[in-house]
């Protein structure tokens, strides 16, 4: 029987309760949104003891469907001040779904000064003395944990700025190699720090199989869903061998590359880091191009890079973060730009946030334009030790830029924005300003249709049909988000049309249930409105659903172009 | 007429990077991937001036092409 765990950091305690009915077929971050929106009092502090951070893996979670390894976080993010939802690979979303553990919800904090792990078993969760690991970074507490028990516990972590409660500090995730993988947006990291939790293991000892209701319907959509991901192009071949980074040249080329903090839209040097370098230099070092953040993932977007001498540097090496480091820094070299990444990994920062905060640094005088060896430092010691310094840095891109007096500050409710120029993309810059999550281009990738022709093709300087686009997208993305399936097997969902209902039927068989393609996109909407609502309560107005003002006054070469949606415009994206 | 093509991800296998390439007068963006034996569907993003082209289109002397197989991030 699935069971929720509600664990109170006030008096230690932990409940096991039974799943409410009305919980009984969602996940992922349908579940999260809804305990939050349900239990957070949109106006608490994010850091206070009203806030609850909640754990749930999706719906086909820890089933045998390919890719739907993944874990929703879910709290009141003290980056945004909105609802948040950020997923990661790892091994806990199938230990916790194969535990039966539709959600654990951490509420309370801790009376004392004292720092805890919740150790997480069958039998529910205790509360272990973490004072041993305190002041350990992410890469230390999982050795630390591995020896204590074995390879096979779960672990979940903050480094010093969770610790610190800084706010762009995230949740580090085991994944099957013993690196990390992230709960990366939106400074739960932070909220964990704030309940005293250091980290989260996980023994899965005495779990069984994820019930399946209607094991033959789930088998035959299974494969179908298999075969989809494997015969397109982008899942089943362009992700695998050049990983996401093979974004870096389309961007460039059509001009859509923020650079040196968002003033261009191509870069010069950009071949030095695109996807394609990246391969070469893998395969020539003897390094992995292909790698799983989980087990069951057949699409392995994610590589190992390693040094000249064959020495691992880092994994999960995504485009946004080497965007932000190679490009929107200048950080020309590679190897620098995979060192920073993995102390990003190791302190516990979004690589996101952490890469386009540097840039406002760098316009800040901060740290020289293009210097990776003094970013490394900074990550390890200002940021990673939280000197005054790096919790101006550590809390975040809008922080830099409100110490430093700049207004070419890429934010939206706080949280940095990624690696596409909303005035050369316009749909995203549609889905950065209405977000219920700050700026976040997972949230309606609109770059598929915008740029890479995928479910179509719309004009990405044209203002035309981009609003209807990442609404259609942010509704999607909001269901497949609940999941557990990580958001790119969107591309053959948007591409092969057998797809899609392949998914639904896979999530309606887990449950042994009846739900139509319809039924699973209006649960997004569902949710989507249900965290928009929640923003509201919490003070959000349609002014913040606006892009900074400096996109609206400088034009962005090669185009030329600035942001030009109206207020109104913008608006109509919740007209549904 | 004079055309700089520019190959990207796995276009560039058993093909080059980037090159100036000579073809006939109001060439179209498929008869330049007929002439670089990239079958149609194969074909994920043409772009001049980083605007997208669709393979119908006619290109000018001393332009230059990039073209992209079917790939995505994110
Ligand atoms: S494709 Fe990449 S992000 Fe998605 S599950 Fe696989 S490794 Fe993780």
């Amino acid at each position: 029987m699935d069971k929720i765990l509600r664990v109170n950091m006030t008096d230690l305690t932990c409940k096991v309760e039974p799943v409410p009915a009305e919980f009984a077929t969602l996940g992922g971050r349908a579940l999260t949104s809804t305990i939050v929106a349900a239990e957070v009092p949109p106006t608490c502090h994010a850091l206070g003891p009203n806030n609850k951070l909640v754990f749930a893996p999706g719906m086909l979670s820890g089933t045998p469907a390919a890719n739907s390894g993944r874990m929703s976080a879910g709290a009141k993010s003290p980056l945004t001040g909105t609802i948040k939802e950020s997923n990661s690979g790892g091994t806990t979303a199938q230990q916790f779904a194969k535990m039966g553990i539709k959600a654990m919800i951490v509420e309370g904090m801790p009376k004392d000064d004292k720092w805890y792990r919740l150790h997480v078993t069958m039998d529910g969760v205790t509360f272990e003395d973490a004072s041993g690991l305190v002041g350990k970074q992410n890469f230390d507490v999982i050795d630390a944990m591995n020896e204590k028990y074995d390879k096979k516990i779960g672990v979940m972590t903050i480094g010093l700025p969770g610790e610190n409660r800084l706010a762009s500090a995230n949740i580090s995730v085991k994944d099957p190699d013993q690196k990390i993988r992230s709960h990366g947006r939106g400074g739960l990291g932070a909220v964990m720090g704030s309940k005293q939790i250091k980290c989260i293991t996980v023994d899965a000892a005495g779990a069984g199989k994820v019930e399946i209701g209607d094991p033959e319907k789930f088998r035959a959509a299974a494969k179908v869903f298999a075969k989809g991901m494997l015969d397109h192009p982008v899942s089943g071949e362009g992700l695998p061998t050049y990983g996401t980074n093979v974004l870096i040249n389309i961007l460039n080329e059509a001009g859509g590359l923020p650079t040196k903090n968002f003033k261009y839209g191509t870069c010069e040097h950009h071949d030095k880091v695109s996807g394609e370098t990246m391969y070469d230099t893998i395969v020539k070092r003897g390094g992995k191009h292909k790698h799983g953040c989980h087990a069951g993932c057949i699409i392995q977007c994610s590589q190992e890079y390693v040094d000249e001498s064959g020495a691992y540097i880092t994994s999960g090496f995504e485009y946004e973060t080497v965007w932000g480091l190679g490009i929107n820094c200048l950080i020309e070299n590679l190897d620098d730009c995979a060192r920073i990444d993995n102390a990003m990994d190791n302190i516990g920062i979004d690589s996101i946030e952490g890469a386009v905060l540097i840039a406002v640094a760098m316009e800040a005088g901060v740290i020289p334009w293009g210097d990776g060896k003094e970013t490394l430092r900074v990550m390890n010691e200002e940021i990673g030790k939280c000197t005054p310094l790096g919790r101006i840095l550590g809390n975040g891109t809008a922080s830099v830029g409100q110490a430093y007096g700049l207004t070419r500050v890429p934010v939206v409710k706080g949280q940095g924005i990624p690696a596409y120029d909303p005035r050369s993309v316009k749909g995203i810059g549609i889905t950065y300003a209405t977000s219920t999550q700050g700026a976040d281009h997972t949230a309606g990738y609109s770059i598929a249709t915008n740029i890479l022709k995928v479910g179509g093709f719309v004009d990405p300087l044209q203002k035309e049909g981009q609003v209807e686009l990442s609404r259609n997208l942010q509704i999607a993305t909001t269901a497949v988000d609940s999941t557990g399936m990580c958001l790119f097997v969107a591309f053959p969902c948007l591409d092969i049309p057998e797809v899609m209902p392949a998914l639904v039927d896979m999530c309606a068989a887990r449950f042994g249930v009846e739900m139509s393609v319809d039924d699973f996109v209006g649960m997004g909407s569902k949710i989507l409105k249900m965290e928009k609502e929640w923003n509201t309560k919490a003070g959000f107005t349609n002014e913040d659903d606006r892009l900074p003002e400096f996109f609206e006054l400088e034009p962005i070469p090669p185009h030329n172009v600035v942001w030009d949606f109206t207020g109104e415009e913008i608006d109509e994206l919740w007209n549904f | 007429m004079k055309i700089t093509v520019k190959l990207f991800a796995g276009f560039r296998d058993n093909r080059f990077k980037a090159a100036e390439q000579e073809y006939p007068d109001a060439a179209t963006v498929g008869d330049i991937l007929t002439a670089l034996d990239i079958k149609g569907p194969e074909l994920g993003v043409a772009l001049i001036n980083g605007r997208h082209v669709p393979p119908e289109h006619v290109l000018e002397d001393g332009q230059t092409l990039s073209l992209f197989p079917k790939v995505g991030g994110g």
